[in-house]
């Protein structure tokens, strides 16, 4: 159905088309026509969104799941000399396209009146960010990939600095340079890599697909590329100990920022993890795999014990974050087949379910402008519905059976024990931490009695809200009872990537 | 091949720079926007003269000068950002009441001088260009007399243009008196003879540091931020941009041809130059309030990004240089566009806070001195990025990764004062509104805006306008 399209560029460029057109509408009116943009801009992002979003089902239905390469392939020259335009999915990829391009619409839709000023100039800045976020994933070279993961940051900045709250300037800073500094010793390793093949296949080139197969770097160098990769990734992801950004920006982006934010940027770190460090720096990755373990499980109980201390709900929510994260990179780093599954599992999963809780602060946000746990108490006498859900979504994030959260940390948690069981435990530990702080939140926040007047008032959540935080249930309900809807779209690619990872060791004498 | 034709777009450019002024002072009545507007002509019309004549690469005046696709590309360069530069000083220079017609005239020399600088071939043209540039610069920075401060200005750089000149020949006569010539060819077949001797070395490094001072090298560099602030504007502008790329041409040109074989001998003084302009320029800026002073560190910052190619001493290196120049070049024009737009009622503004809430007041200005601003970070998609990436890229294939890594780390500290300016356009609460500018100097934004946004993006066109910067490479490698 979609052959001959260039469907991935359309997927890509078509939120970007739509910002240039609300751009250059911005520049040309004045007066009432400037005030009329403001009141239809979120409407042609929201179209722009569910374009991407028709699309991107379509590109989903008509993947090929037994097929373990990249399909979908444009390749167009661009820089020349190796460096060209080359997209493609495969079964790891295609579904964080889908994620983002699900994400956005309800981001939209949920900024649609929470965001009071410049409406205009924040639909431009989210329309950019999709486009950059999706073509983070479907790039397969690697100049191509550098240049839309950094470029995420300019979009954010702004979002969080111009609507932010009290302290974004300190955030977006700390955002911008922390990210920065990963992204540059990042690119210092791709500069390398891109020389390096000059080198050792007689011509230079940053294609994925060739440096995969047939790129094979020195193990002592690879440690050092691996390093620079991981500088980067660790900050996105963001691993302990530099995860300290995260709480801030989350704090003080608005709620859809925080939505992008942990539902999708932080994955970027992981499938960088999966599509760059593993494939690529083979020895490298298992010789500092225990490095990463014991790092994941230190930000799994650590930020899960500071989570609990925390009395500001986005600040527990983004710590539970670089907690569900730590899962993540533990799942990965197992390079076997459950934990690879797992990981990716608990980064869709995780996009839904943190997505949904950083809607739910922000219903009662928009009301009572305030995040402090403490303001609140007895929201299930007055919000009934807003607590059902709120419910569900505290359950999900603490990995109740039955919801997409379980499926994630306990395939990771599987992986884990086959390669060592003390990581296995101490992240069960994590677990049970996880519940404290959650149960923790939702105690506060939603049962007890109504103790501030100033809630007397407050009114359940409206229609809009309804459909944005169901859809998100149903899928956290609907991944958790019937998780093959992903494992088995992601398995031909996760299996070839662990037999090419394999291989390599073979090839180098370690196994 | 020795012929005069190879000297044809200088000798234009001289005849038109002299006829102007014998115009201008022809009649009383003012001609300078006429003379300006005709100056523009002649530069753009020498910026392609070099391509159009599509003459071959030789020498003139007994080997003082050599023409080659190297030095048609940096002449097109200069002159079009000269061009560019000359264009923005039209509206400032009329509402300070200072619009005299010897300022375009002064323009066409310095450029005239430079074009002279990156032609030149034996250590006395490239004397004689550099003053020749020089001269007409120091009196362009105190072209606002009146001003304690453009005449400040002017002074520093003259005292200091003097000390590096003394500096040039001091190297010059060294070099000259254990070589034997002045000649570029023939000071390389005489150290292939003699091998390298001390005084050579001790000469090629005097000539380094003078040198060093015309980019604004740290630690020769003090000069920048005082001229930069005192002098007018456009002045300002069009010092950040050609000059620059004059005298990084010639420091190109004196490394491969005349020193070409001893790479190892001034590589470390490069690097040298090279991270401490890094770090200076980074550190320095953090503190500055004036835009001006804090573009006079960027750009000591970026000519610091520029040397880490040359340190590679290869084609590729010197390819990588040209591109960040321009790249960097037409980003500043930009900037400075955007500066001259900050006027008040009462007259320009040049502090950083005078651009708080401009996305309020002005969101175009605000989003194209934003982009700016990322480019100069080095943010992709922005062009700033493939300045950088084709800077760094060379010093991998020469073995200094680490200097590339110390860039990109230098790089991320200079994020921190670029952010700052977009924080305070984007985050902060609006200030007094600005008047709107005049057309020329929006056209030159929008101009610099759209090269730096979608250029490199576009398939094709990139690989095209690498092969210039990689032909002028290979041209200098050839002679």
């Amino acid at each position: 159905m979609l052959e001959g399209l260039p469907i991935l560029s359309f997927i890509t460029f078509i939120p970007l088309l739509g910002a240039v057109l609300l751009a250059i509408f911005a520049t040309t009116s004045k007066g009432d026509a400037r005030k009329q943009l403001d009141i239809q801009a979120p409407k042609v992002a929201l179209i722009a969104s569910v374009a991407v979003l028709i699309l991107s089902i379509l590109l989903v239905l008509d993947f090929d799941i037994a097929e373990a390469g990249f399909q979908f392939m444009e390749d167009t020259p661009w820089l020349g000399g190796g460096i060209e335009y080359r997209v493609g999915v495969d079964g790891i990829s295609v579904l964080f396209v889908l994620l983002t391009a699900f994400l956005t619409p309800f981001c939209i839709l949920a900024s649609m009146r929470s965001v009071k000023s410049r409406i205009l100039e924040y639909m431009i800045a989210f329309l950019v960010l999709e486009t950059l976020m999706i073509g983070v994933f479907v790039s397969l070279d690697l100049i191509l990939f550098y240049l839309f993961f950094e470029a995420v940051l300019i979009p954010m900045f702004i979002i969080i600095g111009v609507w932010g709250g009290k302290n974004r300037v300190y955030a977006s800073y700390k955002f911008f340079l922390y990210t920065l500094l990963g992204s540059v010793l990042m690119l210092a390793a791709i500069l390398w890599i891109y020389f390096y093949s000059g080198e050792q296949l007689g011509e230079r080139t940053t294609d994925m697909r060739v440096l995969i197969e047939e790129l094979s770097i020195p193990g002592n160098v690879q440690t050092w590329l691996w390093v620079a990769f991981f500088a980067s990734f660790a900050v996105k992801m963001p691993m302990w100990p530099v995860h300290t950004w995260l709480p801030d920006a989350h704090v003080e982006a608005p709620t859809a920022g925080s939505v992008i934010l942990a539902g999708i940027l932080l994955k970027l770190g992981g499938y960088g993890f999966l599509r760059f460090s593993l494939p690529l720096f083979p020895e490298a990755s298992l010789s500092l795999a225990p490095i990463v373990f014991w790092m994941s499980v230190i930000a799994i109980i650590y930020t899960s014990l500071v989570a609990y201390r925390q009395n500001d709900m986005k600040k527990l929510i983004a710590y539970s974050s670089v907690a569900h994260m730590g899962f993540v990179t533990m799942g990965i780093f197992t390079f076997n087949m459950q934990g690879i599954q797992g990981g990716i599992f608990q980064m869709l999963s995780h996009g839904i379910i943190s997505g949904a809780l950083f809607f739910c602060v922000g219903v009662i946000y928009d009301r009572m402008h305030t995040r402090e746990i403490s303001f609140y108490g007895g929201l299930v006498s007055k919000m009934p519905v807003y607590a059902a859900f709120f419910l569900l979504f505290t359950m999900a994030n603490v990995g109740l059976p039955g919801t997409s959260g379980f499926v994630g940390e306990i395939l990771t948690m599987v992986g884990a024990y086959q390669v060592n069981p003390w990581i296995a435990f101490g992240a069960a530990f994590g677990m049970i931490l996880s519940a404290v702080y959650a149960l923790y939140l939702y105690r506060a926040v939603v049962f007890g009695e109504v103790v501030n007047e100033k809630l007397n008032d407050i009114l359940d959540v409206t229609k809009t809200e309804i459909f944005i935080l169901g859809s998100l249930a149903f899928f956290t309900i609907l991944l958790g009872v019937y998780p093959s809807l992903i494992t088995d779209v992601t398995a031909a690619s996760v299996e070839k990537l662990i037999e090419d990872f394999e291989a390599a060791q073979i090839a180098v004498g370690v196994k | 091949m020795q012929t005069l034709i190879t000297f044809l777009p200088e000798l234009f450019l001289a005849v038109s720079a002299s006829l102007l002024l014998g115009f201008g002072l022809s009649k009383s009545s003012d001609r300078s926007v006429l003379v300006r507007y005709i100056s523009v002509g002649i530069l753009v019309a020498f910026a392609f003269s070099g391509f159009l004549l599509g003459r071959p690469a030789g020498t003139s005046f007994s080997g003082l000068l050599f023409n080659n696709d190297f030095s048609d590309l940096l002449k097109c360069i200069i002159g079009l950002s000269a061009a560019g530069a000359l264009l923005l000083t039209q509206h400032y220079f009329q509402s300070e009441k200072l619009d005299r017609y010897e300022f375009s005239v002064l323009t066409l020399y310095a450029v005239l001088g430079m074009s002279i600088m990156v032609s030149a071939n034996n250590l006395l043209s490239m004397y004689i260009g550099i003053e020749m540039q020089s001269l007409a610069l120091y009196i362009m920075a105190a072209f606002n007399r009146d001003s304690l401060r453009a005449s400040e200005a002017g002074l520093k750089y003259f005292v200091l243009g003097a000390l590096s000149s003394g500096l040039l020949l001091y190297g010059a006569s060294m070099v000259y008196g254990f070589t034997g010539s002045l000649d570029f060819e023939t000071i390389r077949a005489s150290i292939e003879v003699t091998g390298v001797t001390t005084g050579v070395i001790a000469g090629m490094v005097f000539l380094l540091c003078g040198l060093a001072f015309k980019i604004s090298a740290a630690p020769f560099h003090m000069w920048t931020p005082d001229v930069y602030e005192g002098s007018p504007t456009p002045v300002t502008g069009f010092f950040a941009a050609a000059p620059k790329l004059a005298a990084m041409a010639i420091i190109a040109r004196l490394l491969i041809v005349p020193f070409g074989d001893i790479v190892g001998q001034w590589q470390q003084v490069i690097i040298v130059l090279a991270i401490l302009s890094m770090v200076v320029g980074a550190l320095g800026a953090i503190v500055q309030t004036n835009i001006k002073r804090l573009m006079a560190y960027s750009s000591i910052a970026n000519m610091g990004y520029a040397l880490v190619p040359l340190a590679a001493g290869t084609v590729a290196g010197v390819q990588g240089m040209i591109v960040f120049m321009t790249i960097y070049i037409i980003t500043v024009i930009g900037v400075f566009a955007t500066i001259l737009q900050m006027r008040l009622r009462d007259g320009m503004v040049e502090q950083i806070s005078d651009l708080s809430g401009l996305s309020k007041t002005n969101p175009a200005m605000a989003a194209s001195f934003t982009i700016l601003m990322f480019s100069l970070i080095g943010i992709p998609p922005l062009l700033g990025f493939f300045g950088k990436l084709y800077a760094f890229l060379p010093a991998f294939e020469a073995g200094l990764a680490w200097l590339a890594v110390i860039a990109l780390v230098a790089s991320v500290i200079g994020a921190f004062y670029y952010l700052r300016l977009v924080k305070v356009m984007w985050f902060d609460e609006p200030n007094r509104e600005f008047v709107r500018a005049p057309a020329t100097v929006r056209i030159i934004t929008i101009l610099s805006v759209l090269l730096i946004f979608p250029l490199l993006i576009i398939p094709g066109i990139a690989g095209g306008l690498l092969g210039f910067a990689e032909s002028a490479a290979q041209a200098l490698f050839a002679q």
